[in-house]
């Protein structure tokens, strides 16, 4: 990181703490409609030094290998692809996949927050399909905690030497499940069960989310292996210049 | 064909076949988005829960909804398919610019 933006990553913790602290603080009397403010402010906040790593790590790509930046704009585009699509589910209601493991495992985790924001931005302002008071919480679950648990289990994978593919299928839909169920817990956090708190709420969003999510999440895995065969056929020197290969 | 060509396939296919057998075997759903079934689950665990903000833009119905949905996966697999048209190529002309 150069020094200037050192600067600008603890700025962007000290903004996230400024959004955060007014929860706790009130999370005893939470006034109704209230709530959904101080939600807002706070998964938002939390979403603003990730997108700064993002917008850093974005910078470097940019500067230091400009050759994979075609790939970069492929992972974006398999990720506004992917989040397009409603694909019906065994539930019987449809839900999309979020394409953010891809990039999370070819460039890590971070650029992906800035990626699936605007993925998400467009569909908020467009699309009536989230909104942007939500955007926050929306950000921290499909562009951050998705793509992180999708990189951790993919470098898991790397250490006990599972086999690529193989890692690649576990990284990309554990993460697309992590989203939901991340959505889950926002909604049950947001919407405490009157009968049963938190935790009722949380484990009804679960059915409702996680479970529509299982089918989509194995699609979203196995499409995430064709595109990385793909990339690894003809791709190989974007591909060795990011480390993919080490 | 070689094993990976074979592997995208097999895989296409089973894409299909999870997406379809839902469709075939569950009749008297509309498949409707799992956010609105959300939305009707904070209706009985809060009744008087009422959204504080709207969307600034909606779209005024579905099939402009559709449109901007198709505008959306049109705009993603038109880069995709152009990044992968470019490799594809790339790969393609150096082989036999290298049998030269």
């Amino acid at each position: 990181m150069k020094k200037n933006e050192k600067k600008f990553f603890v700025l962007s913790l000290a903004a996230a703490a400024l959004f955060c602290l007014p929860v706790q603080a009130r999370a005893m009397h939470i006034m109704e409609g209230y709530l959904s403010i101080t939600h807002c402010l706070a998964w938002g906040g939390l979403c603003i030094p990730f997108v700064a790593l993002g917008l850093i790590s974005i910078r470097k790509i940019v500067e230091d290998k400009p050759k994979a930046l075609l790939v970069l704009a492929m992972c974006g585009a398999y990720a506004f692809v992917l989040s397009a699509l409603k694909i019906p589910s065994v539930t019987g209601s449809s839900s999309h996949a979020t394409g953010t493991g891809l990039g999370a495992l070819l460039f890590g985790p971070a650029v992906m927050a800035v990626i699936g924001m605007v993925v998400l931005l467009f569909q908020a302002l467009l699309l009536a399909h989230g909104g942007l008071t939500t955007l926050g919480a929306n950000t921290f679950s499909m562009a951050i905690a998705g793509p992180f648990v999708s990189y951790g289990i993919y470098k898991l994978c790397q250490k006990l030497k599972v086999k690529r593919k193989v890692a690649i299928f576990l990284a990309a839909s554990l993460g697309d499940l992590a989203t939901y169920c991340v959505t889950s817990l926002q909604l049950g956090f947001g919407h405490p069960a009157q009968v049963g708190g938190v935790g009722a709420s949380v484990a009804k969003f679960l059915g409702i989310f996680a479970v529509t999510q299982i089918p989509l999440a194995i699609i979203e895995g196995i499409l995430t292996v064709i595109v990385v065969i793909g990339l690894e056929t003809y791709a190989k020197p974007e591909l060795k210049e990011i480390g993919y290969f080490a | 064909m070689s094993k990976n060509t074979k592997l995208v396939l097999v895989l296409l296919l089973l894409v299909a076949v999870i997406i379809i057998f839902p469709l075939l075997t569950i009749r008297n759903s509309e498949f409707g988005g799992a956010d609105g079934a959300a939305e009707e689950a904070i209706g009985e665990i809060d009744p008087d829960y009422q959204p504080w903000q709207d969307n600034l833009i909606a779209p005024p119905g579905g099939e402009t909804e559709s449109l901007l949905f198709c505008l959306q996966a049109a705009l993603g697999s038109g880069v995709l398919a152009y990044g992968f048209g470019y490799l594809v190529a790339r790969k393609k002309y150096q082989k036999t610019g290298n049998e030269q």
